[in-house]
């Protein structure tokens, strides 16, 4: 009862800022919608925070979040569940389990793809394996050159989606590792230069692929005010192009709305990062129209 | 009206008419991204627990907190890092050292066959206090959240200098185990005693210490010379869990290992 109220008012207000913006009608062009939802840094907060946590009290919580993902779910049948990674280690769920209960929820919440981040090398790069049967989605990693570990041939460096016709690629990025994690851990993974690394994809994904959207998962981190030769999302989308999306994670980020900049050919892109522990999920809605209708004009970002 | 909040959320939000030319190229894919609109959901109460998920969940929740709330042990006395004996020393921390140095001397000379002569902490990464009472997993995860690990690391009796110099200077109660060092009025130091013997400049002392503090955490530079290290794959918090199970009562050590000499 309660959800079709939500749904109908979402729907208004919907309609009411599409039309404060004059956006031509949905009667014209043919149109397509993806919805894109996010989590990072999650770290095994399975439960809602206690009700006296002086910080984050009663937020949170997988439950919950299932519950938001399927009402959504049930309203738009196009829709990509991403994770931008340590997903591992931060509450005694991990500490028994090694993962297996973080996985198998975010199965049951049907999540399509995620990347690792550097806890989620906690148990070692084997660890991170053995825990894998347990999750239906699959993990990208284009930096990350796994070839001489057991997830060579297991972790992609990206993966591409249809929904209703619309090609959605999504690759990922990991930050250095060194100095992060031990070598014990990692083992022979290999930290390549993200920037380099996501030229070529976006090319890829963008040109070759022909993909309409392409997103970036990554956990590099938003930005490093004291250390301005650290790879970071800002800088990541300022010296690339082709990415429309970059979903963050690392730096525990709290952005109220994504960050738009300006990349390399001087067009948006969008850095969106939820901050941790499952406190929020991310919602992005991309609206498609059939491009040869449209001869000049604009995107609209509302945020 | 939780709805109506949510619909105002919606409406409230920021604007940004972006007009970019758009660009009509050869091979241009034939849906192209019009508009954008964002929103941040934050995970409150307002949403119902997925019955599903929360079962699925229970009984690893159950098992879990069994585990954590099962007692190990007593503690006679509330052990606080804030409460230090001559500034120098605390209970948890001596009692941290110590637990720590006897674990690590043991799997030392199993694994490696040889002898400990330090243990070495850090007053920061105490994380709470251990309160009078029943002792259980749980305290070991609130004294212990980090998934730090035990190593050795093999010093030249300089560095262990540099160490005692170190702890002079920071003016903080780190665990300390193994070794006494005693300053002058000045906070200058004086002797070190190791195993009580005098420290000599060209023996190698080993120090159990934690992965975390070897890679340079809390700015302890002397561990990062050291001639030979030793991973022995345990991390610290299990130590605890495991000595906890071991004894019924926890001992309150008040022996002091940094001594101020009175002028």
């Amino acid at each position: 009862m309660k959800r079709r109220e939500f749904i109908q008012k979402t729907a208004a207000g919907s309609a009411l800022v599409m039309g404060g913006l004059s956006l031509s009608s949905f009667a014209g062009p043919e149109v397509k919608k993806l919805t894109i939802l996010h989590t990072n840094d999650v770290h095994s907060h399975i439960d809602p925070f206690p009700i006296d946590d002086p910080k984050f009290a009663n937020m949170g919580g997988v439950a919950r979040r299932a519950s938001i993902i399927k009402q959504i779910r049930s309203d738009e049948p196009n829709l990509l569940l991403l994770d931008a990674g340590d997903v591992f280690q931060g509450t005694p769920y991990f500490n028994y389990y090694g993962g297996e209960l973080e996985f198998k929820l975010m199965s049951m919440m049907q999540y399509d793809l995620c990347t690792l981040g550097n806890h989620d090398f906690d148990n070692g790069i084997d660890g991170f394996n053995a825990q894998l049967h347990n999750a239906s989605f699959s993990f990208v990693s284009a930096n990350y050159d796994f070839k001489n570990t057991v997830l060579d041939g297991i972790v992609k460096p990206y993966k591409i989606f249809m929904k209703d016709g619309l090609k959605i690629g999504v690759f990922g990025l990991g930050i250095e590792l060194n100095g992060l994690v031990n070598k014990n851990l990692y083992k022979e993974t290999v930290y390549n230069n993200p920037i380099d690394v996501s030229k070529d994809m976006a090319r890829i994904l963008k040109h070759s692929e022909k993909c309409d959207l392409v997103i970036c998962l990554s956990h590099l981190g938003f930005i490093y005010a004291n250390d301005n030769q650290k790879v970071s999302d800002l800088m990541l989308a300022r010296a690339t192009k082709d990415i429309d999306l970059i979903i963050g994670g690392h730096t525990h980020t709290f952005l109220n709305k994504p960050y738009i900049e300006k990349n390399a050919a001087g067009n948006e892109v969008l850095i969106n990062q939820v901050g941790c522990y499952g406190l929020n999920l991310g919602r992005i809605d991309f609206t498609f129209e059939k491009g040869g209708k449209i001869k000049s004009g604009g995107k609209t970002i509302v945020v | 009206m939780r709805m109506t909040k949510k619909y105002n959320t919606y409406r409230n939000g920021f604007v940004l008419f972006l007009t970019t030319a758009l660009l009509s190229a050869c091979g241009a894919p034939a849906f192209r991204n019009t508009a954008i609109e964002a929103k941040k959901l934050p995970i409150t109460n307002q949403y119902a627990d997925n019955q599903d998920i929360e079962k699925f969940i229970l009984p690893y929740r159950d098992h879990i907190n069994k585990d954590l709330d099962s007692v190990l042990a007593y503690c006679p006395e509330t052990m606080d890092k804030s409460n230090s004996i001559n500034g120098w020393q605390t209970t948890i921390g001596n009692f941290l050292a110590d637990v720590t140095f006897d674990k690590a001397a043991t799997l030392f000379r199993a694994k490696e066959n040889r002898s400990l002569d330090i243990c070495l902490l850090n007053h920061g990464g105490i994380r709470s206090i251990i309160p009078k009472g029943p002792v259980t997993a749980r305290t070991a995860f609130e004294v212990m959240p980090f998934e730090n690990s035990l190593m050795v690391v093999a010093l030249k009796g300089e560095q262990v200098l540099e160490m005692a110099q170190y702890i002079a200077r920071e003016k903080k109660p780190h665990p300390l185990g193994g070794m006494q060092i005693v300053l002058d009025k000045d906070n200058a130091v004086k002797t070190i005693t190791i195993q009580g013997k005098p420290l000599e400049a060209g023996k190698i002392y080993n120090v159990a210490t934690s992965d975390y503090l070897y890679n340079g955490g809390d700015s302890m530079d002397f561990l990062g010379k050291a001639v030979a290290t030793y991973y022995l794959d345990y991390k610290l918090r299990n130590i605890y869990i495991d000595y906890f199970k071991e004894v019924d009562t926890l001992p309150i050590i008040r022996t002091e290992r940094i001594i101020t000499q009175k002028p």
